[in-house]
């Protein structure tokens, strides 16, 4: 009696957990699942998958998205090293002051610079972006149902539009957004990144590692939060069976 | 409190301080020898989980306010900074969020609990009334919490729940530019919402405090629901249900981890990772999963109400709504006085046991309404009628089945004492599972 009133009770949460995902696949076309290194509870980031999504978005996405919630010194997690994250930061020039004579100047960025935009300002983005805001990228897995798996079918889901479908200049036809239609033109196409490693240098490769990039980038934190997460649940396990034995060894005179 | 009889401690400092303020003394008798019933499930664990949780959240929130900026243009990026740049700032950040869902798990099945072994029953009404008044705080500081990181859903959460007291008569729209601090949710809103949501903590920590005085007046109700007559029903707090307490949270504690650091934002909503943006709303804007059903019975409410064959509105549809969705929790107030019955505990009721537990499903099929789109359809049938019903059974059965049954349902023999009651059950159950009997 008692057990199924708790299982009754245990389908609240569930069932609200479900419920969001029910609700997103509304409209917009759902994205399929992908495989990811960085999945399941004890998944890392693939630092090569990172340093190659990282070239995708310095050379393709970073023209018109911002990523200002990033530094250049975060870049340690891709597996740099100081000299290296000197030198990528130092290829960037972001504006300081004012110095003692009160003027703005340009300098070099250093490693703690936050990644310069390419827009001085929101207005700038949509007046050059044909009146579309390109989101910064920052957070942009955690601000969308299915994270890099969106990201993913967003980059290589671009399609004729049916013959219904009436587009405006600047617009592209895309199941997996919001209502199908976007501003943004496919920005991948095969072959325009050079990878100095192995991997195929295709719209899917370029696709998925600035998915998972890109989810790095909203979630640095992740590799040691499972780490941490795994030893508070060990500690948490162990002192709950401890008390368990306590528990029933106090109770035992009891029944 | 305390005060009266005292027994002297062996421990001269203990003795020199309780002598003079008999803290220890009151410890001692409150949760030393405090007799408990001895028949407790684990269902009597959550008010102790609950208890940790407030402890939890209020520990948390103050290390997060420490880093926090309440500023339309600052917000959002102070907290994406504890996220960042704070050390351990994520950590904070996420146990104070899923803090907030688990501390509303703990206290739903609290609640529930209560419904189901008539803990809410004479002489327990004002321990119950506090209970009620406790969960209306923490929807109020949830709420206001939710703002604070100033993402689209913590704005436009905002903007439609504070617009609903504009459905008042005559007072509305004062109450809600009293609640604004101007003409929308903006920067005034922010500011005092993050005053209130530092202080509401503390409020319900006082009321947590007279709760919890209210229970050791009148003891504990037990699953059985018949009142404890003697010592042979009875164990002494500690170390009984302090280790049993110690035991409940820890496993409670391994799912709140669980979620925390495995999936910290599964319980929350993508939009509130895109900073506030007053130009744009959301396509669908959903509170957060703990409101639901109540947010499902406001959105039942698509009628006016008025003078049949006329024109003239008595209730609109958005005032109806608000006041079936407070109706909702008013009716917890007065519970005690809707169910009368003699009978305490669902067990010897069970007319009363099936009609309840059809409401649990019903709270949370209407969680599941609350979730949906407004035009959303189940099985080709629109969400919203189905809302409309699940609405009208919640009510039927606080109004009509509840007070019916207290006059017409025969209920089982009670056992004569707990103590006896016990032991039959081992008996009977001896090669079943152990947890049974407890
Ligand atoms: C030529 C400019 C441009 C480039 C290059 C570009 N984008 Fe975009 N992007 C936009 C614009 C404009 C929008 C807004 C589209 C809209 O709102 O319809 C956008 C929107 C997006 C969105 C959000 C879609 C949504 O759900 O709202 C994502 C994700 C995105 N871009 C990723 C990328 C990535 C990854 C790259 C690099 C591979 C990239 N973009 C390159 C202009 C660009
Ligand atoms: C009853 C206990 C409490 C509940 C139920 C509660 C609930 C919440 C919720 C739901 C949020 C939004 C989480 C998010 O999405 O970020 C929040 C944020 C916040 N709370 Fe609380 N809270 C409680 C106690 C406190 C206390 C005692 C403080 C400080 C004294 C506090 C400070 C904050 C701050 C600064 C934020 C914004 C930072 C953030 O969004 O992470 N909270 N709270």
């Amino acid at each position: 009696m008692t057990k199924r009133l708790i299982l009754s009770l245990a389908v609240l949460p569930l069932l609200m957990m479900i419920a969001p995902s029910a609700q997103a696949a509304g409209d917009q076309k759902a994205a399929p699942h992908q495989h990811w290194h960085f999945k399941g509870p004890f998944g890392t980031y693939d630092r090569d998958a990172l340093q190659r999504g990282y070239l995708v978005y310095r050379q393709v996405c970073a023209a018109c998205h911002s990523m200002k919630r990033v530094a250049f010194r975060n870049l340690e997690d891709l597996g740099y090293n100081e000299a290296q994250i000197k030198a990528i930061a130092s290829e960037y020039t972001v504006t300081d002051g004012p110095d003692e004579e009160g003027e703005m100047f340009d300098r070099p960025a250093r490693p703690s610079d936050y990644f310069p935009s390419p827009f001085p300002n929101k207005n700038a983005a949509k007046y050059a972006n044909g009146g579309a805001y390109p989101p910064d990228l920052s957070l942009i897995t955690k601000a969308r149902h299915h994270g890099a798996d969106y990201v993913y079918a967003l980059l290589t889901g671009y399609k004729e539009p049916p013959a219904d479908k009436k587009l405006l200049d600047g617009q592209y036809y895309n199941p997996y957004m919001a209502g199908h239609v976007i501003a943004m033109a496919p920005p991948l196409s095969d072959g325009m990144v050079a990878y100095s490693d192995e991997s195929p240098m295709t719209t899917e490769q370029y696709a998925r590692d600035v998915a998972e990039f890109l989810t790095w980038a909203a979630e640095p934190e992740m590799e040691s939060r499972k780490k941490i997460g795994l030893q508070v649940l060990l500690f948490l396990a162990v002192f709950a069976a401890i008390m368990y034995g306590i528990k029933k060894k106090i109770w035992a005179d009891v029944h | 409190m305390g005060s009266g009889q005292r027994e002297q401690f062996d421990n001269p400092v203990i003795e020199w301080v309780d002598s003079r303020l008999p803290v220890f003394t009151m410890m001692q008798r409150e949760y030393g020898v405090f007799p408990t019933p001895r028949n407790f499930n684990y269902f009597w664990n959550f008010g102790a989980i609950a208890m940790i949780m407030l402890v939890l959240m209020i520990v948390t929130g103050i290390v997060l306010a420490m880093h926090y900026t309440a500023d339309v243009t600052k917000s959002f990026d102070a907290v994406e900074r504890i996220m960042r740049e704070v050390n351990g700032g994520w950590l904070i950040r996420y146990m104070h969020m899923n803090g907030a869902s688990f501390f509303f798990i703990a206290v739903y099945i609290h609640i529930f609990r209560g419904m189901y072994y008539g803990s809410f029953k004479k002489p327990r009404e004002l321990l119950w009334i506090l209970g009620v008044v406790i969960f209306l705080l923490m929807m109020a500081t949830a709420f206001i919490g939710y703002v604070l990181p100033w993402g689209q859903m913590s704005l436009w959460g905002a903007t439609v729940i504070t617009n609903l007291f504009s459905a008042i008569p005559l007072v509305g729209d004062s109450i809600v530019t009293l609640l604004w601090g101007g003409f929308s949710v903006d920067n005034p809103t922010l500011t005092r919402f993050f005053a209130l949501h530092y202080l509401l903590p503390f409020v319900i920590f006082a009321v947590v405090f007279l709760h919890v005085w209210a229970l050791h007046v009148t003891g504990s109700n037990n699953p059985l629901g018949i009142d404890t007559k003697g010592p042979q029903d009875t164990l002494p707090f500690h170390p009984y249900y302090t280790m049993k307490d110690t035991f409940g949270v820890l496993v409670f504690l391994l799912f709140f981890v669980l979620v925390t650091f495995y999936a910290p934002n599964m319980l929350g909503h993508p939009d509130n990772y895109i900073p506030a943006d007053p130009l744009v709303t959301p396509a669908h804007i959903v509170p957060e999963w703990y409101f639901l059903p109540f947010y499902a019975i406001l959105r039942a409410i698509t009628f006016d109400i008025g003078v049949p064959f006329t024109e003239i509105v008595i209730i609109s549809a958005k005032l109806g709504g608000v006041i079936a969705m407070f109706g909702a929790i008013a009716l917890w107030f007065v519970l005690p006085w809707l169910d009368t019955h003699p009978i305490r505990s669902a067990r010897f009721r069970p007319l009363f046991r099936t009609f309840f537990l059809i409401l649990v499903a019903d709270f949370i099929f209407l969680g599941y309404i609350g979730s949906q789109s407004a035009d959303a359809t189940l099985f080709g049938i629109p969400l919203s009628y189905m809302g409309l019903a699940a609405t009208a059974y919640y009510f039927i059965f606080f109004i009509a089945i509840l007070p019916w049954l207290s006059r017409n349902e025969k209920g089982r023999d009670l056992p004569t004492s707990i103590h006896e009651a016990v032991l039959e059950q081992k008996k009977s159950k001896s090669e079943m599972s152990p947890e049974a009997a407890e």
